[in-house]
């Protein structure tokens, strides 16, 4: 798998190539690093989720080796449900070069000892931060989300106590309410990502920050879908298949991004691109912001 | 609290006042119990104009505050023709005597309690409107009133608030002779009125005679009284004798009246 | 009885004897009325006579501890608002009922826009058209004397008496049947105060409102209401037609209460 990164053209941590990770994880830390009281208690927590898809369950997150915001949540529950023949994927805002994504892989090679991939259809989980990939994923597969803010309705209300009767009310009046203030401040419906979608009919969840564009994906996804949030201490979950709807108004209807370029690098059309300041003349390129994709679709032009 | 009246002779009566007694207790000023009405009795049939007489202080104006339900009265009946049958005001539940007030009686006070900011016109028309007349037919019949009492036409739009003594009387003459209420009550209506108007509220008042009104008022001014009344009533001030008297009197009265 | 034949003989809201302490202290007893639909009811009286623990009584803000609150739901069937599930209740105070709060920053959401604030409770019954949306909370603001142009202004851009009126808005807009008010005129300006109080006289005339009123200024209470209750000590102590009540008050309280309004 190595020669694999290597071949993608990716910049691959040392832990991946050196021949430490064969050693087996690290003998210090119990597997994935979390005691395995404290799994079987995300875990359940998990399946409440699964159970009742796009409920928060609250959950006792732990402290992890890591600052809020880093992903904790979305860690913890890679940590509870990684095995060692797992074959994990970690991205940041689809990349899996940057600082979080790195650091989050090296923390699981470590503690664990498992295969790691860049190749989104090798992977047995995939934890993100603010991107769903762009190629279609599988039933064999579990997308597991860091989430910073997991309420959806905190914009407009924000007691806790208040939120979770709107919830078990089904009273979602508030959301359209926010839209509604984004149409009369921009003129369209300008939440570009976190865009909130009612799951199987019932709860009102928020996406995390996935960009608005990756919202279809998440509608009937074969894939296991799992959100962590670790310093709210909340889990919840869409399972496979599950119907995902965006909101909207009858006059402004959901819509995705759309560019009017395609990516620089691959030439494609149809994927989330991000615009690159290439210098201080006002450049800019736009590119593929899943890079694992950009590869593939690169090499297949090649 | 309705009693049908049977008797054909009694069918044109349309206020009926039995052992009215009317006290106030001043309990700010050490519970002082003062005794305006007591024993009033006062019937008054459709067309009939009633001029209440007697000394300042004997209690006229207290005994139209009372058949208006202003004034809570400690013991009597006051019975009101409304809607053919003859209803107690005293005693009566607030909707109902609003209900009455609404479509029966019609009360000019001495003065008018002016309501902030709303156009003269608005407020002539409002009873009118309350009892479901389209708004235009009633702010013609408005107009034609303002026009008949004299108010220029530029203060029609106006807030009554800023109009003289007079105009604001004459506003609160129009804003009950709009409705045509089988029943009047009139306290001095023409107090401050100049001679033209003055005789224009005497036309008023004989139209309303003529349709079959039965009015009920307090006219200090000779010549309007003269004009307009069919009878005289005299109000006495009480004396202490008759406060016993009407207790006793009236327990029979009350059952009388609920049943 | 002349009324037999007429189906509307039902109170909207029939209150009997309620209670509610806190600790000890009785807040209100033995509290019962019958507010009849088009009906102002203004309750008064001095600060912690009960008056606003009965309002939050009887619009289900608050438990009672004792006694009936029953509201003639629109199917024709009165119920007692405490044995409604929450969704009922809370459904209820969204649409069937309005609150107007003293502080109209407790009553509107300060973040979002006029119009976001009007919007609020047609989304709650379901409108889901932006357009028609929009519109309709113009015409309110229109109806309540704000400009409509500002539609998107949020509401701390607004003067006190303004906001006043957007909290009315906000209620208005589902015509409701009830509206619960307390001290809707308190802390404004004596003119602002005028104004609001006319167009409240007029809006609670045209849609035929039922309201509850909870003031301690009998001028309010003259102007708005057809019934006053006066509340002294968590009792009611005096009920009548408001005139009655105001000009020929008959407890030494309520002829306190009243003599002791400076004339102007």
């Amino acid at each position: 798998m190595t020669q694999a990164a290597q071949n993608a053209g990716m910049q691959v941590d040392q832990s991946d190539v050196t021949g430490e990770a064969k050693a087996g994880p690290d003998p210090h830390y119990n597997f994935a690093y979390l005691d395995e009281q404290t799994k079987r208690m995300i875990r359940r927590a998990i399946l409440k989720g699964v159970a009742i898809p796009g409920y928060q369950v609250p959950f006792a997150s732990r402290e992890m080796p890591m600052p809020y915001g880093w992903g904790t949540g979305g860690v913890q529950v890679t940590a509870s449900i990684i095995g060692p023949d797992d074959v994990l994927k970690v991205i940041d805002q689809g990349a899996d070069d940057t600082t979080n994504a790195v650091s989050i892989r090296q923390f699981f090679v470590r503690t664990t000892d498992v295969e790691t991939t860049t190749h989104t259809e090798e992977a047995s989980i995939i934890q993100t931060r603010h991107r769903i990939p762009e190629q279609n994923l599988s039933e064999d597969q579990i997308l597991v989300y860091q989430v910073p803010i997991p309420e959806p309705l905190r914009f407009l209300e924000p007691r806790e106590s208040e939120t979770r009767k709107m919830h078990a009310l089904g009273e979602y009046g508030l959301m359209h309410v926010k839209l509604y203030e984004d149409i009369a401040t921009h003129g369209h419906i300008a939440t570009t990502y976190a865009y909130p979608v009612k799951v199987n009919g019932h709860y009102i969840m928020d996406p995390s920050p996935t960009p608005k564009f990756d919202n279809p994906k998440m509608h009937r996804m074969p894939a296991l879908q799992l959100f962590g949030a670790g310093r709210e201490k909340r889990i919840y979950a869409i399972p496979p298949h599950t119907a995902v709807y965006s909101l909207d108004f009858e006059d402004h209807p959901f819509e995705v991004q759309q560019w009017e370029q395609s990516c620089e690098i691959c030439g494609a059309g149809d994927t989330f691109l991000d615009e690159v300041v290439t210098d201080d003349q006002g450049g800019r390129m736009f590119v593929c912001s899943d890079s694992d994709h950009c590869n593939r679709h690169q090499e297949a032009a090649e | 609290m309705t009693e049908n009246m049977t008797s054909s002779d009694l069918a044109t009566q349309m206020i009926q006042v039995r052992n009215l007694h009317k006290s106030f207790t001043l309990h700010t000023q050490g519970g002082i119990e003062l005794s305006v009405l007591s024993s009033t009795d006062l019937s008054v049939s459709t067309g009939e104009c009633v001029a209440l007489m007697g000394p300042s202080g004997a209690g006229k104006s207290t005994v139209l505050r009372c058949l208006y339900g202003n004034y809570l009265p400690q013991a009597g009946a006051i019975l009101i023709r409304h809607k053919g049958h003859m209803i107690n005001l005293v005693g009566a539940e607030p909707r109902n005597v609003l209900a009455i007030r609404r479509e029966t009686l019609g009360y000019v006070s001495q003065f008018l309690r002016v309501i902030p900011r709303i156009p003269a016109i608005d407020l002539i028309c409002e009873p009118l409107v309350t009892l479901g007349i389209d708004p235009k037919a009633a702010r013609e019949k408005a107009a034609e009133l303002l026009t008949r009492l004299r108010i220029p036409e530029r203060h029609w739009a106006l807030a009554p608030a800023t109009f003289s003594g007079g105009e604001q009387q004459r506003i609160n003459i129009a804003r009950t002779m709009v409705v045509d209420y089988p029943v009047l009550l009139l306290d001095e209506p023409t107090a401050s009125l100049d001679a033209e108007n003055r005789h224009t509220v005497i036309d008023l008042i004989l139209e309303a005679r003529d349709r079959g009104a039965a009015i009920v008022g307090i006219f200090h001014d000779e010549e309007v009284r003269d004009a307009v009344c069919s009878a005289q009533h005299h109000v006495a001030v009480p004396s202490a004798q008759d406060g016993t008297q009407m207790n006793e009197m009236n327990s029979g009265d009350k059952q009388d009246l609920a049943g | 009885m002349s009324n037999h034949d007429q189906p509307l003989e039902q109170p909207l809201l029939r209150v009997t004897d309620l209670a509610k302490s806190y600790g000890g202290h009785a807040a209100c007893r033995e509290v019962s009325f019958d507010l009849w639909p088009g009906e102002i009811l203004a309750v008064v009286g001095e600060s912690g006579s009960g008056k606003t623990t009965l309002l939050k009584c009887i619009s289900a803000q608050l438990a009672c501890d004792d006694g009936r609150i029953e509201y003639l739901m629109r199917d024709g069937v009165m119920r007692d608002i405490h044995s409604l599930s929450e969704a009922e209740r809370r459904f209820l105070m969204r649409t069937d009922w309005g609150f107007v709060h003293q502080n109209p920053r407790e009553g509107l959401r300060m973040r979002v826009s006029a119009g976001a604030n009007i919007a609020e409770r047609m989304i709650a019954v379901g409108a889901r058209n932006y357009g028609k949306i929009r519109g309709t909370a113009e015409d309110w603001m229109d109806q309540v004397e704000l400009d409509p142009a500002r539609v998107d202004h949020q509401p701390n851009t607004f003067s006190g008496g303004m906001q006043q009126r957007l909290q009315i808005a906000r209620n208005l807009v589902t015509h409701p049947r009830l509206m619960f008010m307390d001290e809707p005129t308190g802390g404004l300006d004596v003119s602002v105060q005028a104004r609001l109080l006319d167009l409240l006289r007029s809006l609670v005339t045209k849609m035929q409102l039922s309201a509850v009123l909870v003031t301690h200024d009998l001028a309010v209470a003259r102007l708005l209401s057809h019934r006053i209750m006066v509340m002294q000590g968590g009792e009611v102590i005096e009920t009548g037609l408001t005139d009655q009540v105001l000009d020929d008050p008959q407890h030494p309280y309520s002829q306190m209460l009243v003599s002791s309004i400076l004339p102007v």
